[in-house]
């Protein structure tokens, strides 16, 4: 247990180094805790989109690309165009897009056929050519439109005539094209994210029940659950305005409609779950589950009661300046979660505890958004919805496409070319569709982080994308051959605190913001030297250790 | 037989030397009735060779004993850097400044290129991306260095505020002693003597050195580790002192480019140094795996040739934006790109 606790902290290292850093700068800045959230929250959205495009090229043995900034030079060429021709909002946007894709699937291909020329150094190549195509980039917004282009435009042309201006203001056209179609608090957003997560654990929970409970009543379990999911479905139903008013509005008996309504709800589910509990007695583990489960249904009969105003009233009565009902609901938080954690010492599969847990702490992160504080911190900012989903498809479509045929032999490619030639995958096609994806994705992301700017800095905007976006990658903990979206999504949540509070926290800790933005600089690329040189160690090591070593 | 002649002369040049000497030659023989002042270009010229010629030089150790393009002079010329700034706080003048500056610089970088050295042993075959960001790592981590190293020398630090000067004066210390001596004027050129002079004498050292019996003991270490292991040399040791003495003379280089120039330049300003000294290298002819003096020789003058005479004509041809600055990133990033796609398998210890 100990060794495992070793291993673990020890693979977790460069996460567990930044969360530390992290910390510190967060409480040496002196910001309020709002503030750099909102500011994290921005970053990611703009940022997380980029990062998760370099994850197909390590799966394919081609490193971290370097040449991601050609990918987002292409973003930049479509961004032009459209100011220049206009356009604006969404349409403008889309019509990026259209520009851009083929461009960068252009590019992706021309990188992919350089990087197999030069096998074994994509890396240094590859940001080799990212200066490259900026010279070549360049020469393109400083001499050729308006020069060799007629471009007639005096607020995007210098005056001169020739060459595009130093910042190219998306004001009005481009800024927030795709951010502010939909927002929502951040509350909102983490509630939706518990719920599906929730359901996610359940929908798993009962696939691992039905395999070890009582295979002969399979179909009864199956059942029990679906009706206790369509209760509380009708339930949340009560809570959608127009349907709440016309049951408050209405009165059966004196008793609120809607009070009739939630306690026919619990009779229901409490009805569904008794004979959930007895599907469980068929076996002898069966037995003790289904004792434990009872007790479970009395501790929340028990708290139910405490809400009879009856009850209520009597147990508010103050004890030592704490009331009784506080008291008596801890007590019976303390009951529930004892005997939860003893029924999960009846499941007999590893897979079922483990989503009874994430259901437990989803619940309990749930719980804590009721806590003011909190919940003050999560209503101070919001998200932009359907940023955050282009991310979440991006993430998805990383971990579907790997399970693809041509995702698995990108796999083998990247984890030695000669097998995967032996076993007749084209090794170069593989590389080249592996470059064109991840260039694609990198000028969609630029797109993302533009409209996110609100400002196009023509000459800057691309240069350290590759930079940044591989520093946050390995912040997450991945490495040269091995990412995950988790890593990326957790090193650019890292990688951006560190650079919201690195100056601020400079400032107060020596009086001068330098020092943290030089700290912050030295960071993105001290984590990239490490990297690389462990990469290049880890392999050295491995070669000469193996007998077959040239 | 004549046409085979020519492609085996084209192909022992290389075909983006001559595109690069062609395209060099072009901009020289334009220059001429575009009316530009041809002896201001030579001048120019020149003391851009003798400011960049050693920090080229710092290159062919690298190649020859394996380690392929030292990314990482980055090390040496914050050796070198340290070095110019403590003669300047120490208060030395004209030659004795000077030569501290090279001794302490000499003398640090060796010792940081040696630790270098060690790192670049465990992680062979990723030399190049490794050193890259090992430089850049250095360079930053120095720029924090700058804000908070107690030099006291008001000619360093900024009199108001935190941290030292962005550029460094030496007119108060060593001046440009350097470039100065036996500096004649011939027209209206004028030749940097000293420059060009110490540039020689490096060039001459370097070549004693690779001929020397542990230079080529060194250059078989790089061509070929494994011939050279049969052969009872000590493969990491040579790569070790190869990355040594390039690094140490990188930090002399950079001590003769702020000579040059009148000043040295902190933080962020060495960053990309190391990029402009692979290109000329790369531009006089050498490859992934082998490397001459000749070629810093022959490098360094068409390189600084293409900036220095080239663009100012480019730019009178075309005078809006900062042309010289575009071609010279596509110039050397191209050739530093076409030359690793030729390195296939001439990778040392790959």
């Amino acid at each position: 247990m100990l060794n495992k606790m070793k291993s673990y902290i020890f693979d977790q290292k460069t996460i567990l180094l930044f969360i530390v850093m992290c910390i510190l700068g967060t409480a040496a800045s002196g910001q309020t805790l709002s503030f750099i959230m909102r500011e994290v929250l921005t970053r990611l959205g703009r940022n997380a989109f980029l990062v998760l495009a370099l994850l197909i090229p390590v799966q394919a043995g081609i490193g971290l690309n370097f040449a991601i900034v050609i990918g987002a030079i292409a973003a930049q060429i479509g961004v032009f165009f459209v100011v220049y021709w206009g356009f604006s909002g969404m349409t403008g946007l889309l019509l990026c897009a259209a520009i851009a894709t083929p461009l960068a699937i252009l590019f992706g291909y021309m990188i992919g056929r350089l990087f197999n020329n030069m096998k074994g150094s994509e890396m240094i190549g590859g940001l080799i050519l990212g200066f490259f195509a900026d010279g070549l980039y360049q020469l393109l917004f400083l001499f050729i439109i308006g020069g060799i282009i007629p471009v007639n435009n005096p607020t995007l042309i210098i005056s001169s005539g020739i060459g595009v201006k130093n910042t190219i203001d998306l004001t009005g056209n481009l800024k927030y094209a795709l951010d502010d179609l939909l927002h929502i608090s951040v509350l909102d957003g983490f509630s939706i994210l518990a719920a599906v997560a929730a359901v996610l654990a359940l929908y798993r929970l009962i696939r691992h029940h039905r395999a070890s409970f009582a295979p002969r009543n399979n179909s009864g379990i199956g059942r029990c659950y679906l009706g206790l999911l369509a209760v509380a479905g009708v339930f949340l139903l009560s809570y959608l305005p127009a349907l709440e008013r016309l049951l408050m509005g209405t009165q059966i008996a004196r008793i609120v409609l809607l009070d009739l309504f939630t306690v026919l709800a619990a009779a229901a589910a409490l009805y569904t779950l008794y004979r959930l509990v007895r599907h469980f007695g068929s076996r002898r583990k069966g037995k003790e589950a289904f004792g434990l489960c009872l007790q479970l249904a009395v501790i929340g009969v028990l708290y139910a009661i405490t809400y009879v105003p009856l009850f209520e009233k009597l147990l508010l009565g103050v004890v030592f300046n704490i009331t009784l009902l506080s008291v008596f609901t801890l007590l019976v938080l303390a009951a529930g979660v004892c005997v939860f954690i003893k029924l999960l010492g009846t499941l007999d599969s590893p897979g079922a505890v483990k989503n009874s847990v994430q259901l437990a702490g989803i619940a309990f992160a749930y719980a804590l958004t009721f806590v003011p504080w909190v919940e003050k911190l999560l209503l101070s900012s919001s998200i932009p919805v359907v940023t955050y989903l282009a991310i979440v498809l991006l993430y998805l479509f990383n971990g579907r496409f790997m399970k693809t045929v041509l995702g698995q032999n990108m796999r083998t490619v990247g984890q030695s070319m000669s097998v995967a030639t032996a076993s007749g995958i084209n090794v170069d096609r593989t590389r080249n569709i592996a470059m064109i994806l991840s260039t694609m994705f990198a000028s969609w992301g630029q797109l993302i982080y533009l409209q996110n700017m609100g400002t196009f800095q023509t000459y800057g905007a691309h240069y350290q994308v590759g930079q940044y976006a591989i520093a946050a990658l390995l912040v997450g903990g991945a490495s040269v051959h091995k990412a995950s979206g988790k890593q990326a999504i957790i090193g650019v949540i890292l990688f951006h605190t560190l650079f919201v509070v690195s100056p601020l926290a400079g400032k107060n800790l020596f009086g001068d913001a330098g020092i943290g933005e030089y700290f912050r600089v030295f960071v993105s690329y001290g984590v990239i030297a490490v990297s690389l040189a462990l990469h290049a160690w880890k392999r050295v090591a491995k070669k000469e250790g193996s007998p077959l070593a040239e | 037989m004549d046409n085979k002649k020519l492609k085996s002369l084209i192909s022992s040049a290389g075909v983006p030397r001559l595109i690069i000497g062609g395209f060099f030659l072009v901009l020289l023989f334009s220059a001429i009735p575009l009316g530009m002042d041809i002896q201001g270009l030579l001048t120019n010229l020149l003391t851009r060779v003798g400011m960049n010629g050693i920090l080229v030089l710092a290159m062919v150790p690298g190649i020859r004993s394996g380690i392929g393009l030292n990314f990482g002079i980055a090390v040496g010329i914050v050796g070198g850097i340290v070095g110019g700034l403590i003669s300047i706080e120490l208060g030395l003048h004209g030659w004795t400044a000077l030569l501290v500056a090279i001794l302490i610089g000499v003398s640090l970088a060796a010792v940081m290129g040696y630790l270098y050295g060690v790192l670049l042993n465990r992680v062979k075959g990723s030399e190049m991306s490794v050193s890259t960001y090992v430089g850049f790592s250095i360079i930053s981590l120095m720029n924090i260095a700058w804000l908070v190293l107690p030099f006291k020398s008001t000619a360093i630090r900024w009199p108001i505020g935190v941290g030292l000067r962005n550029t460094v004066s030496l007119q108060e210390s060593s001046g440009v002693v350097l470039t100065e001596f036996l500096s004649f004027t011939i027209g209206k050129v004028v030749v940097p003597t000293g420059a060009l002079l110490l540039l020689a004498l490096c060039c001459f050292v370097m070549y004693l050195f690779l001929n020397s019996r542990l230079g080529i003991a060194m250059s078989a270490a790089g061509s070929n580790p494994r011939f050279a292991q049969a052969n009872g040399i000590n493969v990491d040791k040579m790569r070790l002192l190869g990355t040594t003495v390039s690094t140490a003379t990188a930090a002399v280089g950079i001590i003769a480019y702020a000579q040059c120039f009148g000043f040295i330049q902190l933080y962020t300003a060495p960053l990309m140094m190391s990029f402009a000294a692979v290109a000329a290298v790369l531009i006089g002819g050498a490859s992934l795996s082998h490397a001459k003096v000749t070629h810093v020789i022959i490098g360094v003058i068409l390189f600084q040739g293409i900036i220095s005479m080239g663009l100012p004509i480019a730019n009178r041809i075309i005078p809006e934006g900062n042309l010289s600055e575009v071609i010279r990133l596509i110039i050397s990033n191209g050739i530093i790109l076409y030359s690793l796609t030729k390195a296939k398998g001439g990778r040392a210890n790959a």
